[in-house]
């Protein structure tokens, strides 16, 4: 194993450890978007009556969502994390080290992958167990999951970014609402040919959570949708790699010996 | 006397301390502003689904959920305050200082309510510019916006309750998950009538549900469900004001 890929390693375990030591950072993000689903899938079965609605089922429509917040939970673990690093010193303490800059932030992402992968597998089963059946079958579990990996990685950077940056796990706490804003404005309830009102709909069509949305939910009730998957695993590939960029200058800049 | 003195000074503290310190205070006004957008605009086919029959329109129907939604949850925030007071250590010195502790409960009721009053009429104002109708009078009115309040006062009781046993801002999630969870277990987005299955038996046994579906009609100008209702938020108001004493009481013995 090579120094670099010996302290990723390193680093990765000490992030996983760190976040199954918390059980606020598993349970919130795995139970908060079930009872969501839960809440939703009930409330707007109806929804499903009408004209033009994909599916008979709300909870199959639905069952994308908690990817997708469950990857912006990561974010916040993610950032509050690194931010506890910059507070108690322990990054300026890696920093008198020789290790190398992307090395700390894979390290630092482990743990949120590891999650992402964990939430992706307990949304999945808990959608199975409740009757929904995958358009795509098992090779789109597989793609859901890779899909999963890179949502958390683009988010938990973007998390990190906000973290070296600001240095204040408050800082980062303070970004959940804006966040939730953009999961919110999105076709996360309904499709965006059936919202009614236009700026909405407008909103809903330029705000990039929807085609992430858009992705897992067209291989869940779709099938193999080519676009929404190239739009999706598009969208999740630039967020991660600006959102890796960002957060690699910061580090940059933070470390700065 | 001592006791509305007491009051009065808490209220005021508290509501200085939101009103000057906008990570207090823009949640509480931004959070009901956003719900009402998202549900609202992004629902508002919702209402073209068979059977749904709210005469106001969606607006309306979205507007009452998240007026009352605004109002447990001004309770709650106020709650995380109480929360704060008691680990910084700031809690210990007012039980120290005031004659009739009951007075402090008091003062964190009245702060909520004062806090509540300012979103509401943000959250109004908005959803008349949205073009909310509004069939109900005058009195029906007061009594949407009149279990809006005793809504508000059971909501700050229980997160008092919590607060004063707890001590510590790691009850928050025990304040607002609870409340989260009735609010929504309630018809939030359709009418009861058009709910299904298990989601059904657990609104229509949430006494949220007659609040809500009460506060729908009287903005509607066809009250419905009101005893059942206004029974429901009384009842909740005087569990919780017991629930908050005797968590005072606690407090007091374990010296804060």
């Amino acid at each position: 194993m090579t120094a670099s890929a010996d302290q990723t390693y390193l680093l990765a375990r000490r992030s996983v450890v760190r976040t199954v030591r918390q059980p606020a950072n598993v349970v919130f993000p795995l139970v908060f978007p079930l009872l969501l689903l839960a809440v939703n899938s009930g409330g707007l079965d109806a929804a499903t009556s009408l004209p033009g609605f994909p599916t008979d089922s709300f909870v199959a429509f639905a069952l994308a969502i908690p990817f997708i917040q469950g990857a912006l939970f990561a974010t916040m673990n993610a950032g509050t994390d690194l931010a506890r690093d910059v507070q108690t010193g322990f990054l300026n303490r890696l920093s008198l080290t020789p290790m190398r800059g992307i090395v700390v932030l894979l390290g630092q992402l482990g743990g949120v992958v590891a999650l992402g992968v964990m939430q992706a597998v307990v949304y999945l089963t808990v959608g199975l167990a409740v009757g929904v059946r995958l358009a795509s079958g098992p090779a789109g579990v597989l793609v859901l999951l890779a899909f999963a990996v890179l949502v958390s990685l683009g988010f938990g950077a973007l998390g990190a970014f906000a973290a070296l940056r600001t240095g204040s796990g408050e800082a980062v706490q303070s970004l959940f609402p804006v966040f939730f804003v953009f999961l919110f404005i999105s076709s996360m309830n309904l499709p965006r040919d059936l919202i009614a009102i236009d700026w909405f709909r407008t909103a809903a069509t330029v705000n990039p959570v929807s085609y992430l949305i858009e992705a897992v939910r067209s291989l869940i009730i779709e099938g193999w949708n080519a676009q929404a998957l190239a739009l999706g695993f598009g969208i999740a590939t630039a967020i991660a790699v600006v959102a890796l960029a960002l957060a690699s200058w910061a580090l940059r800049v933070r470390m700065a010996r | 006397m001592r006791r509305l003195a007491v009051a009065r000074a808490v209220a005021w503290r508290t509501l200085h301390n939101v009103f000057t310190n906008p990570s207090l205070f823009i949640p509480s006004l931004a959070f009901p502003l956003f719900f009402f957008i998202a549900f609202a605009g992004g629902l508002s086919r919702v209402s073209d689904v068979p059977g749904f029959d709210y005469p106001a329109g969606y607006t309306a129907f979205q507007f009452v959920f998240v007026l009352l939604q605004s109002a447990a949850f001004g309770g709650v925030f106020t709650g995380f305050g109480i929360a704060r007071d008691f680990e910084s250590g700031f809690a210990r010195r007012l039980l120290l200082a005031a004659p009739h502790r009951s007075g402090i409960v008091l003062g964190y009721a009245v702060a909520a309510l004062v806090r509540w009053l300012v979103t509401a009429a943000v959250i109004t104002a908005v959803a008349l510019l949205a073009g909310m109708q509004v069939g109900g009078d005058g009195v029906d009115l007061v009594g949407l916006y009149g279990l809006a309040v005793l809504l508000n006062g059971a909501a700050v009781l229980w997160a008092a309750g919590v607060a004063m046993r707890l001590r510590s801002m790691q009850a928050g999630p025990i304040m607002q998950m609870p409340v989260f969870l009735v609010l929504f277990f309630a018809p939030v987005y359709v009418p009861l009538a058009l709910l299904e299955g298990w989601i059904h038996a657990v609104a229509t046994l949430n006494p949220l549900t007659r609040v809500l579906e009460a506060g729908r009609g009287f903005l509607a100008g066809s009250p419905t469900e009101v005893a059942a209702a206004f029974g429901a938020t009384v009842a909740l108001a005087a569990l919780f004001s017991v629930w908050a004493l005797r968590g005072l009481r606690r407090a007091e013995r374990a010296g804060a």
